[in-house]
């Protein structure tokens, strides 16, 4: 079938556990291409709608040996959360580039809509068989959007034990990321000045340069059969990142510490709420564990997994995934999809500063965000997707919805409890996948 | 630290202890040889996910290499 398109390093051990496993129907004649593509529509109400179209391709260069090579485009439009609290009064907020960003309205919560991205991404992966049992991956990523650049290059093995009913997985990535802001990095903690439209210089709290972060990735994992209907997988991850990890377009506002109201002090710009660019720490240490467990029922298949995440930035997280694909009519399927996923919020996370409590401008040992994805919530994803298994093609279309919650912050006080400071986010989902 | 490594030592050892009693004979696997019950059964769909949730959650990879490669998050 032309499904089995195996981009990633899980799906390596998944791939060489299929190989083992039999089959002819898995296999392509050497030679010949496989291609997948997919589009991806996104939406969240008044904020980022995407479309993502995706084509892969896979030649089969000799019997277990494979080319495979993805390209995703990601065209971004719309508004995100800066991170800035909703007041009682209109605010206008400096763009990144030293406009104004549209008012925002008293009682909502303020956009960035200044962003309209469009993201390229290139994947290649090189499966080569090494010996009877063994298998190895090379894989390297590029990915470019107007103030990001990304590389990567990943490596991994897979080996066959126990008559092919235990694979045996390790894998190392490197990577590297470059980050141009608009007008180059913000100074942590530098209080948002007016922008040219105000006659204001908001470039005299950038400090005008680039900077980069590192990724190092390990993993390690294990694939089992079960029985003649059954397998899981368990997988350790390691994932450390170092440098510039700051989001350099997120701001925190500052309240007053009697009223909570948001304080505008700025004498060029009197609808210019006080804001602070944030900063983060300048390391990531994160450690996951994933298991997954499938299990074949007359025609049906039951998938679920679990994951645990913790790291040094005090975040926690549990993930709990499960589909069913229900099959009729010998080649179509329907299948429901429930995701569920919770939080810790990061130690250096606060929603606002009161006065007088903000670290002084260009502290760089102080850390603090006001990114709601760095605070505590719960999100949810309710799924369908109909499918058709065709023997010259197969394609399915899926419709998801996704919704973030979290409590409002325990902090608040005076105006603050007036105001929806954590507000729900949410998201419809389109995705049609067509293999050729 | 060094309990978590004998933690993740001792289970690493007990899987595979416990995988050498598992298993089939290859005439056995015709099920489980189905496209579907591969354990990533639609990578496109997969890394459509997990670049969403990349941007939304605090939380990325486990299934495979979690990555960075996006000004998004």
């Amino acid at each position: 079938m032309k499904k089995n398109i195996r981009l990633s390093l899980a799906a390596a051990s998944c791939a060489l556990l299929g190989s083992q496993l039999a089959i002819a129907e898995d296999k392509h004649d050497v030679g010949e291409w496989d291609v997948s593509a997919a589009l991806l529509f996104y939406s969240e109400p008044d904020r980022v709608n995407a479309t993502e179209p995706v084509i892969s391709a896979k030649k089969q260069l000799d019997t277990d040996e494979t080319l495979s090579l993805k390209l995703t485009l990601d065209t971004l439009t719309g508004a995100s959360a800066s991170g800035a609290l909703p007041s009682n009064q209109p605010q206008t907020f400096t763009s990144p580039s030293g406009g104004s960003i549209g008012t925002t309205s008293a009682g909502d919560t303020p956009l960035d809509d200044s962003f309209k991205d469009t993201r390229v991404a290139v994947n290649a992966a090189w499966e080569k068989p090494i010996s009877k049992d063994l298998t190895m991956v090379l894989g390297g990523n590029f990915s470019t959007e107007y103030d990001y650049t990304s590389f990567a290059v990943n490596s991994s093995f897979a080996k066959d034990i126990n008559n092919g009913n235990t694979t045996l997985m390790t894998g190392l990535s490197l990577g590297m990321d470059m980050i141009k802001p608009v007008d180059g990095k913000p100074i942590p903690f530098a209080t948002m000045q007016a922008g040219r439209d105000y006659g204001g210089n908001s470039d005299s709290v950038k400090d005008g340069s680039d900077d980069t972060k590192s990724l190092v990735d390990v993993i390690v994992g294990v694939t089992q059969v079960i029985d003649e209907n059954s397998l899981f997988q368990l997988n350790y991850s390691l994932s450390s990142s170092s440098g510039y990890l700051t989001d350099p377009y997120k701001i925190i506002s500052v309240v007053d510490p009697v009223t909570g109201a948001t304080l505008f002090q700025n004498g060029a710009q009197s609808d210019l709420p006080t804001a602070v660019y944030e900063n983060r720490p300048d390391s990531r240490l994160k450690h996951s564990v994933f298991g997954q467990y499938k299990r074949y029922l007359g025609g049906d298949v039951l998938d679920t997994s679990y994951r645990f995440m913790v790291d040094d930035w005090d975040i926690t997280s549990h993930t709990v995934d499960v589909h069913y694909r229900w099959k009729f009519a010998d080649t179509q399927y329907l299948q429901p999809h429930v995701r569920v996923y919770q939080q810790s919020a990061a130690d250096f996370y606060t929603p606002f500063f009161v006065n007088g409590q903000q670290p002084t401008a260009g502290d760089k040992s102080a850390e603090a965000s006001a990114d709601y994805r760095l605070g505590e919530f719960m999100a949810y994803t309710i799924g369908l997707e109909y499918g058709q298994d065709n023997p010259s093609n197969s394609w399915s279309v899926a419709v998801e919805y996704y919704l973030q919650t979290g409590d409002e912050p325990a902090q608040a006080f005076g105006e603050l409890k007036n105001q929806e400071l954590y507000p729900d986010v949410d998201a419809l989902m389109l995705r049609i996948v067509y293999d050729f | 630290m060094t309990i978590h490594k004998l933690g993740i030592a001792i289970a690493i050892s007990g899987l595979l202890s416990a995988c050498s009693s598992m298993g089939v004979d290859p005439w056995q696997r015709q099920n489980l040889a189905k496209p579907e019950m591969a354990l990533d059964s639609s990578p496109l769909t997969s890394a459509l996910d997990d670049h969403i949730y990349f941007s939304k959650e605090a939380s990325s990879g486990g299934r495979s290499f979690g990555g960075g490669g996006c000004g998004c998050n």
